[in-house]
């Protein structure tokens, strides 16, 4: 029973970080019709930012304060980043949508191995505070505290997020937006800046991922980006495009199903099961769960 | 490649380029006699084995970016599955021979049936999607194919390591340094019946459909025709051979690496079409070429004792040959739509008007599918420019 405990809150935390993958990648195909692979570049660029802020303070400030500088600071580099991509580069292939992804693609292969590059092939050890790598014993299960944080993170992004679409006006143009972009442009609104605003949403909540990843595992690598990434993919598919509450559903489906079947079946079985579900949902379901009829 | 130019120029340009073909033809037929050194191109003689090698290595990629052309320039099918096929191909062989003991031939043969079998199965369920869906239904499709390799449950993939190929079960004319040669012209036939094929199935009434399919899918459902099933007889194609490519290649490398499955590996494929044209076979072909060439020689430079004089800004991304290519992509992507084949195309543009009502005639021409809108085209993008010029010549 307590092994399925702890499996049960790894799947949750896992599913937590498919979650603020996914949520992201979802809003901006939602909107923009863009696959958006350099997705898994802001995760990097946002866990190796924090890393760098991390190393540099530790030793000068407090270990808790550390924590939370970096983890700032990654927000705003990861931000800034997807916010620069944007109006840089994406913006000048609108219309063209094989082209933005072609674009997202050379990003993501250019970035990684860069990331590689600059910080090495090894994985780097994170710092994090003690009581993240503490225990809290919840039904027997000893569960490591850095698993709830993630678990609580994503929750509160969840209804953030929920806040955000349904209850400010902001919130409102890019729902109307994923539903029909042309009128709402004809109504006089500027959907460029809604873009622009779901790339920086995006951006912000990848890099949360990817230093939220580094506390989950305790290292980060230039490769865990891409891995994420598929794995977020998978779950924007299950769940519907454009749709928060299916991303939600279907990360928690794919988390918990992933580790009950990778500790009780065979190697990689987990991995393997996700994408046999990915398919099962196809042939009964193809818009996804929560997925309107294209 | 456009033959039946009817214009005074055309003819003569179809001549001049038919002679070309089969002077480069010879040329390459004639690589591992030559004994030349050609400077700052290549580290050794033409002939030595280390220059064989990469040559051989070239041609495998440049098959398989052909067979990546099919789907993704030809079609308009975005997959980023494309690396099943070819990681089938691979793992295949190393597997077959040394597991189950036919004999090369026929375990080869069983690894080709596996190349039609496979993606019959998988491209009927991604299939059921469209557009950036299906890119990523293919993309998960990969990735469970890499797991499988890595984490190896069956305990035959060899895992992170890969396995190398038992050469006690390969003919012999193939083993060895000494006979290089023989695997060079092995790649070098790849590529001639991949382009082969490829030509003639995208002048085939089924290639004009892919073609429409690729401009205006719903149009080609309302003229009476099943887009589904064209598009799956183009993947099955297209898979079948890269899974030909695959088996080339575990002859040329001697083994399987489970860097072949990862989906860096599928995106690479992407960037080699879209970098000499996707759309236009000869493109996808000096693309899939000119990436290898590249992925190596920057490769070696990185580790060149020049480079070390090099301030770290320059030496630190250049030593990761991807970063480079992936600018040079990005670059590619937002400046010169149609790769390499469109420039050239541009350096020559006398050849064949553009725009115009010149694709709906093509189709209308070559099969009952009728017309298809030209607006449609600004929908597929920049990529596909190149092959306006491709078909509008089949037609002529």
């Amino acid at each position: 029973m307590t092994t399925f405990l702890l499996l049960t809150v790894t799947g949750l935390g896992l599913a937590g970080l498919y979650f603020l993958v996914a949520s992201g990648l979802s809003l901006i195909y939602g909107l923009m019709d863009v696959l958006n692979f350099a997705h898994a570049a802001f995760l990097t660029v946002g866990a190796y930012a924090s890393w760098l802020v991390g190393t540099e303070l530790t030793g000068v400030l407090p270990v808790g304060v550390v924590f939370v500088v970096a983890l700032l600071a990654g927000l705003v580099v990861g931000t800034l980043v997807a916010v620069l991509m944007e109006l840089g580069l994406v913006r000048r292939l609108y219309g063209d949508h094989v082209g933005q992804v072609l674009l997202t693609v050379g990003l993501l292969l250019a970035v990684t191995a860069l990331a590689r590059a600059v910080f090495g092939s090894d994985p780097v050890r994170v710092v994090v505070p003690d009581w993240m790598n503490e225990v809290t014993r919840i039904g027997g299960a000893a569960v490591p505290n850095s698993r709830l944080v993630v678990i609580v993170t994503a929750a509160l992004v969840f209804a953030g997020l929920m806040f955000f679409l349904r209850r400010t006006r902001y919130g409102l143009v890019i729902r109307a937006g994923v539903e029909n972009r042309d009128m709402v442009s004809a109504l006089g609104i500027d959907v460029g800046r809604a873009f622009t605003l779901v790339f920086a949403i995006g951006g912000a909540l990848a890099s949360l991922a990817g230093i939220l990843t580094g506390a989950f595992f305790g290292t980060i690598t230039a490769e865990q980006g891409t891995s994420l990434l598929i794995f977020a993919f998978i779950v924007v598919i299950i769940g519907g495009l454009g749709s928060i509450p299916g991303s939600a559903l279907a990360a928690l489906a794919v988390g918990l199903l992933q580790q009950y079947a990778n500790y009780y079946g065979a190697v990689g079985m987990g991995d393997l099961i996700v994408v046999a579900m990915l398919a099962v949902v196809l042939l009964v379901r193809p818009q996804g769960l929560l997925g309107r009829v294209a | 490649m456009t033959e039946r130019h009817t214009t005074g120029t055309g003819t003569t340009a179809a001549h001049v380029r038919r002679v070309v073909v089969v002077a480069l033809l010879g040329l390459a037929v004639a690589i591992p006699f030559l004994n030349r050194e050609v400077p700052f191109v290549f580290d050794g003689a033409l002939d030595s084995p280390g220059v064989l090698h990469l040559l051989a290595l070239m041609l495998v990629f440049g098959a398989l970016a052909l067979t990546y052309d099919l789907l993704f320039g030809f079609t308009g099918l975005l997959s980023f599955g494309h690396a099943l096929y070819f990681a089938l191909g691979v793992y295949g062989t190393v597997v077959v021979t040394s597991e189950l003991g036919l004999g090369f031939g026929s375990g080869v043969l069983l690894v080709l049936v596996a190349g039609l079998v496979l993606p019959l199965v998988v491209g009927a369920v991604c299939l059921r999607v469209k557009d950036i869906a299906f890119a990523m239904v293919t993309l998960a499709f990969a990735q469970a194919g890499a797991i499988f390799v890595v984490r190896d449950p069956l305990d035959v993939t060899g895992g992170e390591l890969g396995r190398s190929l038992p050469f006690r079960e390969v003919p012999e004319a193939f083993v060895g340094i000494v006979n290089t040669r023989n695997v060079y012209w092995l790649a070098l036939a790849l590529v001639v019946v991949v382009y082969v094929v490829a030509h003639v199935a995208t002048r085939s009434p089924a290639g004009r459909v892919w073609q429409a399919i690729r401009e205006n899918e719903r149009r080609v459902e309302v003229l009476g025709l099943s887009p589904y099933r064209y598009k799956l007889t183009v993947l099955v194609l297209a898979s079948f051979l890269a899974t030909a490519c695959g088996v080339v290649y575990v002859l040329v490398v001697g083994g399987a690496n489970p860097r072949v499955t990862t989906s860096t590996f599928t995106l690479t494929l992407l960037v080699m079409v879209v970098l000499g044209g996707a759309g236009r076979l000869w493109g996808a072909l000096v693309g899939g070429m000119l990436y290898t060439y590249l992925d190596h020689r920057l490769a070696e430079l990185a580790t060149s004792p020049s480079m070390q004089d090099l301030p770290a800004v320059v030496r630190v991304p250049l030593s990761e040959p991807l970063f480079a290519l992936g600018v040079l992509f990005v670059i590619v992507v937002l400046f010169v739509p149609g790769g390499v084949a469109g420039l050239v195309s541009r350096v020559r543009p006398a050849r064949t008007g553009r725009g115009g009502g010149d694709v709906a005639t093509a189709v209308a021409g070559g099969s009952r599918t009728g017309t298809v809108q030209q607006p449609d085209q600004a929908a597929t993008g920049a990529a596909h420019d190149g092959a306006r010029h491709e078909h509008e010549g089949a037609a002529r």
